[in-house]
């Protein structure tokens, strides 16, 4: 019992970081360079604060993901891995919203503030920013669970015990 | 006095945080991020600003545009108001409980689901604060690659209401830390061993 649901978290965290580090290359790897009118532009993901931050966010917990991958399990980090769980499951959730809120504005415009929409110009790195913020979405939805499996092993003292 | 954990704590925590003092000390801390919270939706929802700009000017006459800057227009705004009405309407419930609702305990389930609840709600509060905290860097200065102007310049009393309300749910954000890391933390330290091992018969099934 213990035994497959050391196997299920290990697997569970690996799918985790396996979906933040994608979702790092998906957004850093976006870039298209387009012609409107007479001049070109290229449009990256360093343009816009919030991509920025967002694979900020993901580096960050992708390699926190990496180093708890490799926490053996009878060790006496784990109670700080609740608390880095915490932490981190409120910096994506964070991350992808800030991310969500400007890639809407990309897609749709703003007509009061007189924003174009950008997406029918740079259609493939829009696509790709879509990805990445799916993935994303997805990795969100991961820490969560994990977090309140952090959380229930945390509240019901059982399961930290050596037995 | 000993954690069930079978750590011990320094003495003279146990006479600092005594039980009384810390319920109050979260119970006031409740109602600071409740009033944060009500105060930050508030402020976005009533946020609207109507300007006046003359874009043209056909003869003698000026063609005037009216343009209202209301927090709808933008779902990132939408969002944060929204987060900000359900923290609020947590803290409120949270401070009820605690105050009148002593004899609701089914089997210890109680302190986990208040934990838990803390804890998503701060995801959200946080995932909101941060969504409107980028659209309104985007709307103040503007994003020059993608040719959006900033708009702080002309609707600057919308941008300064925004602003309140941001810092307004940035400080509730803080306090729901705080309120939740204490929450956890008071648990453990007031609460026997005894009492903990009641929470052995809610274990989620496997």
């Amino acid at each position: 019992m213990a035994e497959t649901k050391r196997i299920f978290t290990f697997l569970l965290r690996f799918i985790a970081f396996c979906t933040t580090l994608s979702a790092v290359i998906i957004m850093i790897s976006s870039r298209q360079r387009a012609t409107v009118l007479v001049f070109s532009f290229e449009a990256k993901y360093s343009d816009t604060p919030a991509f920025k931050y967002f694979v900020i966010v993901n580096a960050i917990v992708s390699i926190y993901g990496f180093l708890v991958l490799f926490l053996p399990s009878k060790s006496l980090l784990w109670r700080l891995v609740v608390a880095l769980d915490a932490v981190f499951t409120i910096l994506l959730t964070s991350s992808i919203s800030a991310a969500l809120a400007i890639a809407y504005v990309g897609e749709k415009g703003n007509p009061i503030a007189g924003w174009l929409p950008i997406c029918d110009q740079v259609t493939k790195y829009c696509n790709q920013v879509k990805g990445a913020l799916i993935v994303g979405f997805i990795s969100v939805v991961l820490y969560m669970l994990l977090f309140l499996y952090s959380l229930h092993t945390v509240l019901n003292p059982l399961l930290l015990e050596k037995s | 006095m000993a954690l069930q954990s079978g750590k011990k704590l320094p003495m003279f925590i146990g006479h600092i945080w005594s039980k009384q003092k810390s319920r109050w000390t979260l119970l006031g801390l409740r109602l600071l991020a409740f009033l944060a919270a009500a105060a930050a939706t508030l402020v976005m929802v009533l946020n609207k600003q109507t300007k006046t700009f003359v874009v043209a000017t056909i003869g003698t006459t000026p063609v005037n545009l009216t343009l209202t800057a209301k927090f709808h227009h933008t779902p990132a705004f939408v969002f944060f108001a929204i987060a900000n009405g359900l923290v609020s309407i947590h803290n409120l419930v949270m401070i009820m409980v605690d105050l009148l609702g002593s004899k609701f305990d089914y089997k210890g389930f109680r302190f986990p689901m208040i934990a838990s609840l803390d804890m998503l709600n701060l995801a959200l509060v946080s995932g909101g604060a941060n969504a409107a905290a980028f659209m309104a860097e985007l709307g103040k200065n503007g994003n020059s690659h993608a040719r959006w102007d900033k708009i702080c310049d002309k609707f600057g009393a919308y941008c300064d209401r925004g602003a309140g309300a941001l810092i307004a749910s940035f400080l509730a954000l803080a306090l729901m830390l705080l309120i939740s890391f204490l929450s956890i933390l008071n648990h453990k330290l007031v609460n026997s061993s005894s009492h903990n091992s009641h929470n052995n018969i809610i274990a989620l099934p496997n």
